[in-house]
């Protein structure tokens, strides 16, 4: 009797052990949709500057009503999906999340909340709980009052904090996760410190990607690898100190690869996002690639999404690759890249991602990365730079111009 | 995972432990896939049949010693004792699985 695992992770960083052992799927063999994520709403009180977010999410539609959440539950669910992210904007910002987490537990869904903590309360905690959440994800800006407010443009901290000892009081593993770019990856140590103060199990230090917001704001936002490099040292020092008493992962932003990730493992592959207005997505960012004929779930089933829809095959197997990705023996292991990051790099979503050293057009990142060592010369006091676009609704409207024309060397507009 | 990170995380664990599934961390059947999977944030493990049913053991409740027995016994084997504590081992090192004294 051997007793090895077969490893079927879905691809996050930080997986436990088993996880990295995934195999691509052959073209024509398609898997359930083991991922679900429900965007459940673009409401949200902060105005992150690195959101991945559309920029336009003010001009989508009105959201699904709770029925139309619990069907898409029921359906994917039948199909095979398992793991579930309720995320948004902020889920909290929606009063019914206590009866989607319900209906998503009597259902078998493992759940996670992706949230700010705003909105979060004890009476709300206690709910969640009794409706069988099973895990929470709460998202800091910065170790700093100053920092975390000044990042997320509201006043949130202190109750941030508050919510970090709901969670544990109510016996949550303290996870925390804290989007890294050039304005507090200097932080790093006091941000661990901020974690290990709060009990916090798991922290993800995750360097922005650059979708939505955060691609508006590329050129502000992205590190130099001074940084990176000084900001890892501490990561790793930190660790060997508090043992395993933290587990922390480290995401190192793709920029500084020279071999894409293997997004979503591919598109179609085992991701299904829902957007807050009912448009069924392969990646939480797919909104934007042009000729994508995204399905809604007010009318059309998750099967009918999943396995017959034009933007859930778009990008399955391998057919759709150019060189030098069709040729590419790493192909069956990075599936040519991140699509969107394709597109709103080169323009053409059927490139290769261009964080590969392989594809013609790389110089367009290790450009971006030598602008950010410049920048980072003489950006002493530039986390208050007036140019950053924070994520607002009245700013989402005057960005659609702009956003449809987004593609290539776009400078960042300040709001 | 390769065989070598495998090797690197397990550590050792006495025979009167009690493993348990981690917090945060939950193990259910899928029919769907036919076979058991280790759910946490974001992520999931198929496991095989073998793996299932050590997990489906794990308790926190269950010394490692009990689990054998039962596994000898439900799966009409002998000997199983070096594999299932090389396989606990591993899991709790990994976080799958915590051990309880």
């Amino acid at each position: 009797m051997s007793a090895t695992p077969v490893g079927h992770a879905l691809g996050a960083p930080g997986a436990p052990p088993g996880g990295a052992r995934a195999t691509a799927q052959p073209a024509r063999s398609v898997g359930p949709p083991l991922w679900l994520l429900l965007e459940l709403t673009y409401r949200c009180p902060l105005h992150c500057v690195f959101c991945y977010n559309p920029t336009d999410f003010a001009n989508t539609g009105p959201e699904l009503a709770t029925a139309d959440w619990i069907r898409v539950l029921r359906e994917a669910r039948a199909l095979g999906a398992v793991q579930l992210g309720l995320s948004g904007g902020e889920p909290l910002a929606r009063d019914d999340l206590e009866e989607i987490v319900g209906e998503a537990h009597a259902l078998g869904f493992y759940i996670n909340l992706i949230t700010s903590g705003i909105g979060m309360t004890e009476r709300r905690i206690k709910a969640l709980k009794g409706a069988g959440l099973d895990h929470i994800q709460l998202s800091f800006q910065d170790s700093t009052r100053e920092m975390n407010d000044f990042l997320s443009s509201t006043r949130t901290f202190e109750l941030k904090t508050k919510v970090a000892a709901l969670i544990r009081e109510h016996d949550y593993p303290m996870v925390l996760n804290v989007v890294l770019h050039r304005h507090n990856i200097d932080h790093v140590g006091e941000i661990l410190a901020m974690a290990e103060r709060m009990g916090a199990q798991y922290v993800e230090l995750a360097n922005t990607q650059y979708y939505g917001w955060a691609w508006l704001n590329r050129e502000q936002l992205l590190p130099s690898r001074a940084q990176l490099e000084r900001a890892e040292t501490t990561t790793r020092s930190f660790r060997e100190r508090v043992g395993d008493a933290m587990q922390i992962y480290f995401v190192v932003p793709d920029y500084f690869e020279r071999r894409p990730k293997a997004c979503m493992r591919g598109l179609g592959s085992v991701f299904l996002a829902v957007a807050p207005d009912g448009m069924a997505l392969p990646c939480h960012a797919a909104r934007m690639l042009p000729g994508l004929e995204l399905p809604n779930v007010r009318d059309t089933s998750i099967g009918a999404i999943w396995y017959d829809s034009q933007a859930f095959n778009r990008f399955r197997g391998d057919a759709w690759m150019r060189e030098p990705c069709r040729s590419c023996p790493e192909k069956v292991k990075d599936f040519g890249g991140c699509r969107c990051q394709a597109y709103l790099l080169t323009g053409d979503a059927d490139n290769a991602d261009p964080v590969c050293d392989l594809s013609p057009y790389h110089a367009l990142v290790t450009e971006a990365v030598a602008r950010a060592e410049r920048a980072a010369g003489t950006s002493a006091g530039a986390a208050h730079a007036p140019t950053l676009t924070f994520r607002d609704h009245r700013v989402s409207i005057p960005v659609v111009t702009e956003g449809t024309e987004v593609h290539g060397e776009v400078a960042p507009s300040a709001p | 995972m390769s065989e070598k990170r495998w090797a690197d995380m397990a550590i050792k664990l006495p025979l009167d432990a009690r493993p348990a599934i981690a917090r945060g961390m939950r193990l259910q059947r899928e029919p769907v896939q036919d076979a058991h999977v280790l759910l946490y944030p974001e992520g999931m493990v198929k496991l095989n049949r073998s793996a299932g049913a050590i997990m489906g053991r794990c308790d926190g409740v269950r010394t490692v010693v009990d689990m054998v027995a039962d596994l000898e016994r439900a799966y009409n084997q002998s000997g199983l004792t070096g594999d299932v504590l090389a396989f606990v081992a591993m899991a709790v090192g990994g976080h799958w699985l915590e051990a309880r004294p």
